[in-house]
């Protein structure tokens, strides 16, 4: 039958209402873009997914963070909704005659439709004692589950496979605290990705890090001590390495195994054979993801076999999708050095460009006229990589030695609309310029959400963002008419420079008189730099008019005033006093949502004497009014709490203490949570903490507010001092970096490299300036004051709090109240009502 | 008497100048709100040393509190940004400058002695 009648066929299926119960076996990647693009496009039958491992499909291709503290859900897919998904249920047979599946349990599923999803497995080669206990495959969550607990006792661990996922391997063991060793059969390290000399000066940066390479090298046998787990390895010349932990990373084989069972067609080496459409020798039965053998060869990549998914999807709802190979350029970072491969890596000429000293080597390959590129390899900095992929198969933008050298590699070089921006995904570059046109997109999380580019590896989230700024996208950067800078570069002006006035900012970097919009985001800077009291000489004008009364107005231009009660705890003395000011000043008194007490509809002119009341009785500003700290929201904690594994209120009030009165781009919110039960909803923070046996998890980046986020996982276990340190310095990386009104969740999504770059930045000091946060930071806590009490002691300051600079204590006889549920509340004046 | 400065509106018409405060007690770049009768002025100096005086509601939230603003400039045109909704409006013309058709009404205003005086229409 010819395709076009193949075709038609599928859609009479669907037609005639058959194909109406599909079956997916395998719940991974695969598996789930496939339930999502059939539910997403309107499939009406039922789809049943039967998966082996114990979770819903994960993120696979960030496995690793798994071991760097992000949980089990944070890696978890959503579950695509109207879809039956059995977890912890492998199948073990296919009935193609009843076409049914046949489940471990023995019952017996009914489809129309079935489609493989099984994946591959790691391949153990067959040496004696390669299943001995210490011996792991890294493919799954309860692989590293396993790694993680064998490697609590410590000792030398050893990665059998020097490829992609065997560094990757090494990195997670490095990371356990283990004296890692590689082992690797071919002479270079990456031997699929890399030639001789970009193996070379890989190799140097991972023994620079502390890791041992041995290359040229099999194993023989993994010996076994006297306690019967793994001791040590064998290679075949005899050597011994070694070993309480051993990780078989030395490729994968598809797991074809039903597929051969019930007499599909299989490749000789592996794979269920497919034709363009995914489909297997059975005309029911599709095969997707890294058990098919399509195209001509197996992919061991999330982008091709998430395209394979989508092909197949579409093929159900009766569509002519075809899968026609892909793209196996990759490029990613391995134990903190770029790799990037892309193209051919051989070709009849090539261009070399390798500084050993910093550990930089690039090589493009040509054709022999030296005019078309056919590849090209990166170790060590991997910039050429977004320039030069899409020019595969097409005439070189310039000079190969140019586009090497030229570190960045070539800016203003115009790129192909078919080029392919992001590999995962399948977008072209035309697919993401028409996105930001039609819809107007002016960010990355735009484009991410739009066109689903940047979402898996994130490897070519910068090449979003400079298709942003090409088309014309005026990506932030000028605050306003007065200034062509954004915050970030105004933050490093003013730092720099050591300016302490916005009269001699604007005179040097700026022009005219300021507005509302600058004036704002330069007294915070001012004040992030520990340039005194708010409210001194020329800062006072550039205030907010909340910042300037220390208050937050409210809709009849009365103010609200909210004392800070650090964690939420508070005695029933100062409860007292709270009730007595709001009582002798008429005020309307609410519990926030802070867990504070707000007393509102204050004048400007009693300001000053409820603040005495309450500086009086201990009190200080909560900054309700601030760019700045909110609240350290906490739970009862183990004090109380018959739950609680650490005391979440003393942490709370630490906290609130440390960073009150801490001026950043936008109000700053965060909470302690004594246990996992998350009381204190700390994953909607800016910085949020939860408690565990061993310490805190720090997670940060969450909203509430308009766009919800949660809290990504920074950092795990964390003893309390390094707790403290981390947060300040994440706390001043924001603070220095982040735009105008943005608050961490948006700066973290717009950060390029998003959390791992936080990382690199405030954990690994990539930039070197953990010293310099360290020493912001502890001036901030050392130059903290009471901006309430400050300005009681100072006459000058409290000029300011009258009514009228002509009737100072004259009420403002526009505002009024009536009474509601027994207290105060404000009567508007009707607008037409009031003659201009 | 030295007049230090008197808006071009002081010179027209009947007038009654009514002393608000001293010209010290005003911070550059920012306001401050009076009480002229039953009327509401919001006076502004700004950094050049300028004085100008508009109606303190703001006719956006009805709410009398255009002196406690953010002052600045548009172009040429030195503003002052409402503090509950952020419409900016022009202080020499009153006018928003976001949208021409809303005014908050400008006041003459000038300094006598070291002290600001405004002027208003003798039927106020
Ligand atoms: C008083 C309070 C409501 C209450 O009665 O509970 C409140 C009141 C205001 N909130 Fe809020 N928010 C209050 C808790 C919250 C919370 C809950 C929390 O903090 O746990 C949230 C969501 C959590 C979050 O921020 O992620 C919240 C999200 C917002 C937002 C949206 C922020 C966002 O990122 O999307 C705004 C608007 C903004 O800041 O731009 C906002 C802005 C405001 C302003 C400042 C609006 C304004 O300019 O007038 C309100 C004036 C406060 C005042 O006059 O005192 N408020 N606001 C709460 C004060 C808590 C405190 O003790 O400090
Ligand atoms: C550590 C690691 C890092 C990686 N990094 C990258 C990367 O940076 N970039 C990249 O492109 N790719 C990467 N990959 C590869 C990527 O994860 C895979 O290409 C992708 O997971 C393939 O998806 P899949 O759904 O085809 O197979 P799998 O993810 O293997 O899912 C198949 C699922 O089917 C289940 N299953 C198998 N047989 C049965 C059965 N008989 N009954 C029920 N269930 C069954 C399996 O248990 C498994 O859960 C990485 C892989 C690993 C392990
Ligand atoms: S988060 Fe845990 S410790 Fe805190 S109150 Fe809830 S259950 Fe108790
Ligand atoms: S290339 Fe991996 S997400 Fe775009």
């Amino acid at each position: 039958m010819s395709a076009t009648e193949e075709r038609s066929a599928t859609r009479r299926h669907v037609r005639e209402g058959c194909g109406r119960r599909v079956v997916v076996v395998g719940y991974g990647p695969a598996a789930h873009r496939l339930v999502e693009a059939l539910t997403g496009n309107g499939f009406d039958g039922t789809v049943t997914v039967l998966g082996e491992e114990p979770r819903p499909a994960y993120d696979r291709v960030a496995l690793t963070s798994y071991l760097a503290g992000r949980t089990a859900e944070d890696l978890a897919y959503p579950a695509p909704a109207g879809v039956t998904a059995r977890v912890g249920t492998r199948v073990t047979a296919i009935d193609r005659e009843g076409r049914t599946v046949v489940t471990a349990s023995g019952e017996a599923v009914p489809y129309d439709v079935l489609v493989l999803a099984t994946g591959s497995a790691p391949f153990v080669p067959a040496v004696p004692g390669s299943d001995l206990p210490g011996c792991f495959a890294y493919r799954t969550i309860d692989d590293l589950d396993a790694i993680r607990e064998a490697a609590r006792g410590g000792g030398p661990g050893v990665v059998v496979g020097g490829g992609l996922l065997g560094l990757e391997a090494a990195d997670a063991l490095r990371g356990l605290g283990l004296d890692t060793h590689v082992v690797e059969m071919s002479d270079r390290l990456l031997p699929r990705q890399v030639d001789e000399g970009g193996g070379a000066v890989l190799r140097n940066h991972i023994e620079a890090l502390g890791l041992t390479v041995h290359t040229g090298a099999g194993v023989r046998a993994v010996e076994a001590g006297p306690d019967g787990r793994a001791a040590r390895l064998v290679k075949p010349d005899g050597e011994a390495v070694e070993a309480r932990v051993v990780v078989f990373s030395a490729g994968v084989r598809p797991r074809d195994e039903l597929a051969r069972g019930c007499g599909l067609a299989v490749g000789e080496r592996g794979g269920v054979v497919v034709d363009s459409g995914m489909r297997t020798s059975d005309p029911h039965i599709y095969a997707v993801g890294e058990c098919a053998l399509a195209a001509g060869m197996v992919y061991g990549l999330a982008g091709p076999c998430l395209a394979q998914a989508e092909v197949a999807a579409d093929r159900i709802l009766g569509g002519a999708a075809t899968f026609e190979g892909a793209d196996l350029s990759t490029r990613l970072k391995l134990l903190g050095v770029e790799v990037a491969q892309f193209g051919a890596t051989s070709g009849a000429l090539d261009v070399t460009y390798m500084d050993p000293v910093a550990g930089v080597y690039k090589k493009l390959f040509v054709s022999d006229d030296a005019r078309t590129l056919l590849g090209g390899i990166c170790v060590g900095d991997a910039a050429p990589y977004d320039t030069l992929r899409p020019f595969v198969g097409r005439d070189l933008p310039g000079a190969p030695s140019d586009l090497l050298f030229a570190g960045a590699g070539g800016d203003g070089i115009d790129l192909p609309d078919d080029a392919l921006v992001c590999s995962c995904n399948n977008v072209t570059r035309g697919r993401v310029r028409a996105a930001i046109a039609e819809h107007g997109l002016t960010d990355v999380r735009g484009v991410k959400e739009c066109t689903r580019a940047g979402t898996t590896c994130g490897s070519c989230v910068p090449a979003l963002g400079r298709m942003l700024a090409e088309s014309g996208v005026d990506t932030g950067r000028a605050l306003c008419e007065h200034f062509a800078y954004g915050r970030a570069e105004l933050f490093d002006i003013v730092r720099v420079r050591g300016i302490m006035t916005f009269s001699r900012l604007i005179a040097e970097h700026g022009t005219g008189r300021g507005c509302d919009v600058c004036k704002p985001v330069v007294a915070s800077i001012l004040a992030s730099l520990g340039n005194g009291h708010i409210l001194d000489g020329e800062q006072a004008a550039l205030q907010d008019t909340n910042d300037h009364f220390l208050a937050n107005i409210q809709k009849n231009g009365t103010y609200s005033v909210v004392p800070r009660i650090p964690g939420g705890e508070i005695t029933p003395e100062r409860l007292i006093v709270i009730g007595e000011v709001a009582r002798d000043f008429g005020l309307y008194t609410k519990i926030t949502g802070g867990q504070r007490i707000d007393l509102l509809g204050a004048r400007v002119e009693q300001l000053p004497a409820i603040w005495k009341r309450l500086v009086d009785a201990g009190f200080e500003s909560g900054h309700a009014y601030g760019k700045a700290l909110r609240t350290v929201k906490s739970c009862v904690g183990s004090t109380w709490c018959r739950y609680g594994v650490q005391d979440s209120v003393a942490l709370a009030i630490a906290l609130e203490l440390r960073y009150r009165g801490l001026r950043a781009p936008h109000k700053l919110k965060s909470a302690v949570s004594g246990c996992a039960r998350e009381c204190a909803e700390a994953r909607s923070k800016d910085f949020g903490v939860i408690a565990t046996e061993r310490g805190w998890n720090l997670y940060v980046g969450g909203n509430g507010g308009f766009t919800p986020r949660h809290a990504d996982l920074l950092a795990a276990d964390l003893p309390t001092e390094e707790l403290v340190r981390l947060i300040d310095r994440f706390l001043m990386f924001y603070i220095r970096t982040a735009d105008r009104l943005q608050r961490t969740s948006a700066w973290l999504e717009s950060l390029d490299g998003g959390l791992g770059r936080l990382r690199e930045v405030i954990v690994e000091d990539s930039l070197g300036i953990c010293a310099d946060l360290d020493a912001q930071m502890e001036r901030h806590v050392a130059g903290y004051a009471d901006e309430w009490r400050a300005t009681l002691e100072d006459p000058e300051r409290l000029r300011r709090f009258v009514g009228f600079v002509n009737a100072p204590g004259t009420p403002d006889p526009s505002i009024e109240f009536e009474t509601e549920r027994d207290q105060i509340k404000p009567v508007l004046i009707p607008l037409e009502a009031v003659s201009r | 008497m030295s007049v230090l400065q008197q808006s071009p509106a002081a010179a027209a018409g009947e007038r009654a100048w009514t002393p608000v405060c001293r010209y010290a007690d005003l911070s550059p770049d920012r306001g401050a709100a009076a009480l002229v009768g039953r009327r509401q002025i919001a006076l502004f100096r700004t950094f050049d040393g300028r004085l100008y005086a508009i109606g303190n509601r703001d006719p956006y939230s009805g709410a009398y509190v255009m002196a406690r603003g953010i002052v600045g400039s548009r172009g040429q045109e030195p503003t002052v940004a409402s503090p509950m909704h952020k419409q900016v409006f022009s202080l020499a013309s009153g006018v928003s400058l976001d949208d021409p058709a809303t005014a908050v009404p400008t006041y003459p205003v000038r300094v006598v002695d070291g002290t600001v005086e405004v002027g208003l229409d003798r039927a106020a």
